[in-house]
């Protein structure tokens, strides 16, 4: 049976060991468009994995403050407490994909499989620094998503391993998600914009998509952020808010394509970072 | 001839047969090839035309069934890994002659013109209902975002959805009162 439905991690590693020419499917809301569209060698094997129970599963661990999500955990179910609640901008990026058909098939792993610098859940993986899982025959590896995410379409998955989930902290903070498209639904990214706020520990992360090869962190946005504001009141000035704009646009390198303009995309990061900023410090000194 | 001379040559993956699980029945697929959409083989091979293939990009909503009690387009699915899990297509939602209220509202509130996208938006109104019986306006359009409609400008669409759920819930109410 060409198409194989594995129940269980170990059972789909020793799988993919068998066959690592196989397509690795979970929601199949991009592998299916290339073979509809014809863009994509018919699959002579398939491994679906949207029945593997650790993959479909997630866990908070409150003494470490973190969660781990499964791959093949949908955009639908990411969208609900406690995930909404532990992580809101992830909640909030999968709102923003597709429609609700495409969320309830589409998940956190095959985000990552494609690797699109329009992923909408990738933002917000780099913001929060997470760590990506990928089970092979030795066992479990981990890096961070920075180090995952190699190029367009392209990641540090070796052709024997299956993305397992990744880990993330849960924070104390602002958590905002922005996206950039022609309308609010069905919409492929043409610019996004994460910002994650840790209180306690004084940082403001910003990540932003669409506007480079890989998802993109602003270091000098955020440095800047984390000097000017005032994290006890809340309080930002309007200037910090627009030089945190300009220093995201900065560090963006977009490109014209059938989508948008550089140029558009670029004024959009702007935009988008700093309207986050301001959601994530209200007040105006 | 040509199909002689192919015979030795046919690619791994295009002799496929598996059983699909189809509005409460199950379906054989024989000679089928591996990359096959759920959309394909329900309308090519087990002849359910109901569920419409227009994008097959997963951006028209018109194929929309559920895989798993889950709303899902079929497009998107490879038929084959759906194996053993419950399928439910437009053809399953009321017997041929009598129409589920979702269905009559449609017809009632005029949401239906030339009538491509409508199995889909009738999959896409239950699985909306079933989530939230009194929807907001706001949240239609938002679950139903997944759905194109290029005849009704969505006015009449909306407001069959809305006819629904305040008859289901006056039903309801009706039942409270009678007890």
């Amino acid at each position: 049976m060409p198409v194989l439905v594995p129940t269980s991690l170990d059972d789909a590693v020793s799988m993919l060991a068998d066959a690592p020419d196989a397509l690795v499917l979970t929601g199949g809301t991009d592998a299916m468009v290339e073979i509809n569209m014809g863009h994509r060698r018919p699959p002579t094997r398939v491994i679906a994995l949207n029945r593997v129970a650790e993959l479909r599963s997630w866990t908070y661990h409150p003494d470490t403050a973190s969660l781990r999500i499964g791959a093949a955990v949908t955009y639908a179910e990411l969208m609900e407490p406690p995930i909404a609640d532990l992580v809101p901008a992830l909640a909030q990026a999968a709102r923003t994909v597709g429609s609700p058909q495409i969320r309830h098939a589409g998940t956190l792993g095959g985000n990552l499989g494609t690797c699109s610098p329009a992923g909408d859940g990738l933002p917000v993986l780099a913001a929060l620094d997470a760590v990506v899982h990928l089970a092979g025959p030795t066992g479990e590896r981990s890096m961070p998503v920075a180090e995952f995410m190699v190029g367009v379409k392209r990641n540090a998955r070796r052709p024997d391993e299956l993305i397992a989930g990744v880990t993330l902290p849960v924070l104390d903070g602002y958590q905002g998600y922005s996206k950039v498209g022609v309308r609010n639904a069905m919409v492929i990214a043409l610019a996004t914009a994460c910002v994650a706020v840790d209180t306690p520990s004084r940082s403001i992360r910003l990540a932003i998509g669409s506007v480079a090869t890989t998802i993109l962190r602003c270091g000098e946005a955020e440095a800047m952020a984390t000097a000017d504001v005032d994290f006890a009141t809340g309080t930002a000035s309007a200037a910090t808010v627009a030089r945190f704009g300009e220093l995201a646009a900065a560090a963006s390198r977009p490109i014209d394509d059938h989508r948008a303009t550089a140029d558009y995309r670029q004024h959009a990061i702007s935009v988008l970072s700093s309207r986050l900023l301001r959601r994530a410090f209200p007040n105006e000194s | 001839m040509s199909h002689d001379a192919g015979a030795g040559a046919v690619p791994l993956g295009f002799h496929e047969q598996y059983s699909l699980h189809v509005n409460g029945e199950p379906r054989d697929v024989l000679d089928a090839w591996i990359g096959e959409s759920l959309l394909y083989v329900l309308r090519e091979r087990l002849g359910l035309m109901g569920s419409k293939g227009a994008c097959e990009q997963g951006e028209c909503g018109s194929c929309s069934v559920l895989v798993d009690g889950e709303l899902v387009c079929s497009c998107l699915v490879m038929a084959a890994s759906a194996i053993d899990q419950p399928i439910v297509t437009i053809e399953g939602v009321a017997p041929v002659g009598s129409p589920s209220d979702v269905q009559s509202a449609f017809v009632e509130a005029g949401a239906v013109q030339c009538g491509f996208c409508t199995p889909g938006l009738i999959m896409a109104t239950n699985a909306l209902l079933e989530r939230s019986a009194t929807p907001s306006e706001l949240e239609i359009r938002e679950e139903l975002s997944g759905n194109v409609c290029r005849c009704t400008g969505y006015g009449r669409i909306i407001e069959a959805v809305q006819r629904v759920a305040i008859s289901r819930q006056s039903a309801a109410v009706d039942r409270g009162s009678a007890r």
